[in-house]
């Protein structure tokens, strides 16, 4: 270009119509995230200040989320493009209600994250950088969440995962190392082929633009369509991996029990729930057509997915590995509403992803007070938690219902909406799963209960006696434990006898991703 | 590394690396380099510096720690794309600011204190990861 003089009319290439102030909400929850981020890792040695600080970022992050969800309500979808580069050359950030949604959530499971870590992370690991780690988790995920742009999404998912290894390692203990590379390597091939399948797209159209890509996609020649079945195909099985479904969901048992439990909740909440939203995106907004194609193979996925979860729950021994089966069981039935693919469907996908988010994290926090009380995650050593604490029994039994589809809670309604959208688009076999795999996790759930909490204490213990906490508890939790397992669980029993908020919320979610109008409209304006 | 003469010469070498690490930083807005190849230089003079006269002497000269330089580079190069919002524009839209001292227009701009950003994250990362290696080798 050099020696050219050309005059360039800035408007082809650049907004130039004011941007309003409230459109920085959509960049807020990363911003806030690395900039806290930033200042905890600055703070480090100062392990007495750290949780004030993280925990305060943590605070404006549910404040940004839920200003943002008020505003996405009001003004529907927000579109905010980097640098004012017009889309699709600058990368957008669009964020409709179901990323708004699942923002806020993975905020509040994030906060709750922070309160319980100020007890359980000691200041070693505090020194090591459990705070910013957890927020600059947080940053890849609401990016994730929130971004417009498929390799955008893609670099939000490398900033999640970076950070997910810190947190995996944090301890440093044999188990947790042992379990991080298989974490990492197996996440390390996910990317690889989503980034290579994001290269493929970029090729085919010349632009990663959501948007973009939708239109374009949407107005491609079907004889055309056969390089982008294959590209589907890679994109599932990257997403498969994140979301840990079946045959590729070896890694997280393998590693979630290793690391700090408030870690293990963290992940058990948001990380697969990443992936699902990404197949979501990709497979229902983007690339409806291959979806529909391959419609049979993620029926098939889903119901393996959500057995073999559940049988794996069944047969564990420890606690805090039976939950990590719990975690894919619950994939698999957010996978069958993505197979189905209506917008009924959809719809119950994202509040089953919601209704998982929180109760999975909420469990994990449930079994990080039991072990504390019992000082064993093992089921053979659990007991005498009911005459302990009745309450922690009573939380555990209300998240524990909840995640096998039991009424009155988020889970019921959820598993409900999963039921009725398999029987409109008669898959009756998908139906059937999510009430064999909720079974079955009631009956895992039930082993849990009885050895846990009905019997007087760890194996051997006679009938009819009690076996005393372990001493240094003297049977009492910090209140600093409770706070945030009863915020998760005041939100399941809430949505639970109250779900017309949330449903209201993923149906326009659903349609938000099967109906992309709104959506477009928002990144390139009003068609004129 | 105990050669006289690459001990005595360390210390200069890392101090011309620095500047020199500076130079390409602020080169690199309308040249190849900018803040991530300035990273790098400066990592490698601090590198060398520890291999010279030790990690604590490096330690020393640097104050802060080097994760903490980072930490710091990504706060300043995340409020980089700040100063828009007075413009009402969207988020890391360039703002610039031409100054003229003594005949010579210097421009300011916020992509200049984003790179600065990026210089800081590079220098922190790296050189954590150098230093530790060299503590490692001396223990």
């Amino acid at each position: 270009m050099a020696g050219s003089s050309t005059s360039v009319d800035i408007a082809n290439a650049m907004h130039v119509a004011p941007v309003a102030i409230a459109d920085w909400l959509v960049i807020m929850p990363s911003f806030v995230t690395i900039a806290g981020g930033a200042i905890c890792l600055m703070l480090r040695k100062n392990t007495k200040v750290q949780p004030f600080v993280g925990i305060g970022f943590l605070t404006l992050l549910v404040a940004v989320n839920i200003l943002l969800m008020a505003h996405v309500i009001q003004h529907g979808v927000i579109t905010m493009v980097m640098g004012n580069w017009l889309p699709p050359f600058g990368i957008a950030f669009t964020v409709d209600a179901l990323g708004a949604t699942l923002s806020l959530i993975a905020s509040i499971v994030a906060f709750c994250a922070g309160v319980y870590g100020s007890v359980t992370v000691d200041n070693t690991n505090r020194r090591y950088g459990f705070y910013p780690f957890l927020l600059f988790l947080l940053t890849g995920v609401s990016g994730a969440f929130l971004t417009g742009d498929v390799f955008n999404l893609y670099v939000w998912f490398e900033v999640l995962l970076i950070s997910s290894y810190g947190l995996l390692v944090l301890g440093n203990e044999r188990p947790q190392l042992d379990g991080s590379v298989k974490y990492g390597i197996l996440n390390l091939i996910g990317t690889n082929l989503f980034l290579i399948s994001t290269g493929l797209i970029y090729g085919m159209f010349g632009t990663l633009n959501m948007a973009d890509l939708t239109q374009k996609i949407a107005a491609l020649d079907p004889a055309d369509y056969g390089p982008l079945s294959t590209i589907a195909a890679l994109y599932l099985l990257a997403f498969a991996m994140k979301a840990a479904a079946f045959p590729v969901n070896f890694w997280l048992p393998a590693s979630y029990h290793t690391p700090n439990i408030v870690v293990s909740a963290v992940f058990a909440g948001l990380l697969t729930k990443v992936g699902v939203y990404a197949l979501l995106r990709i497979f229902v907004l983007l690339l409806p057509v291959a979806r529909s194609n391959m419609s049979e193979i993620i029926v098939f996925l889903a119901i393996a997915t959500q057995i073999m979860g559940a049988l794996g729950a069944l047969a564990q021994n420890r606690l805090n590995n039976m939950l990590g089966y719990l975690v894919i069981a619950g994939i698999g039935s957010m996978l069958g509403g993505i197979a189905v693919g209506t917008q009924h469907a959809i719809s119950s996908t994202i509040f089953y992803a919601v209704h998982s988010i929180l109760v999975m994290t909420g469990l994990y926090l449930v079994a990080g007070m039991m072990q504390m009380l019992n000082g064993s995650y093992e089921l053979r050593k659990l007991g005498g938690l009911y005459v302990i604490n009745p309450a922690l029994a009573a939380v555990f039994l209300i998240l524990s219902l909840s995640a096998s589809g039991l009424p009155p809670f988020s889970g019921f309604w959820a598993k409900m909406m999963l039921v009725d959208s398999a029987f409109e688009a008669s898959h009756p076999i998908l139906a059937a799963s999510y009430l064999i795999s909720g079974f079955l996790t009631m009956v895992a759930i039930g082993r849990v209960w009885s050895f846990a909490f009905w019997r007087g204490g760890p194996e051997g213990t006679p009938d009819g006696k009690v076996a005393p906490a372990v001493a240094e508890t003297s049977g009492k939790l910090p209140f600093a434990l409770w706070l945030p397992v009863l915020i998760l669980t005041g939100i399941v029993v809430y949505t639970g006898l109250q779900p017309e908020l949330l449903m209201e919320l993923v149906l326009r979610g659903a349609n938000g991703v099967v109906e992309p109008m709104g959506y477009l409209r928002s990144v390139f304006g009003d068609p004129s | 590394m105990n050669t006289l003469i690459f001990r005595t010469i360390a210390p200069y070498v890392s101090a011309l690396m620095v500047l020199f690490s500076i130079f390409v930083l602020l080169r690199g807005h309308n040249e190849p380099g900018g803040g991530f190849i300035g990273g790098l230089i400066a990592a490698s003079a601090l590198a060398i510096y520890g291999i010279a006269c030790g990690v604590a002497s490096v330690r020393r000269a640097i104050v802060f720690h080097p994760m903490s330089l980072a930490a710091f580079g990504l706060l300043i190069a995340a409020l980089a794309g700040v100063p828009s919002v007075l413009f009402r524009q969207s988020y890391m839209t360039s703002q610039w600011l031409s100054l003229k001292l003594f005949d010579v227009t210097v421009d300011l701009s916020t992509p200049m204190v984003f790179d600065i950003g990026v210089y800081f994250v590079v220098v922190g990362a790296i050189a954590s990861i150098a230093l530790a290696l060299e503590e490692r080798e001396s223990d």
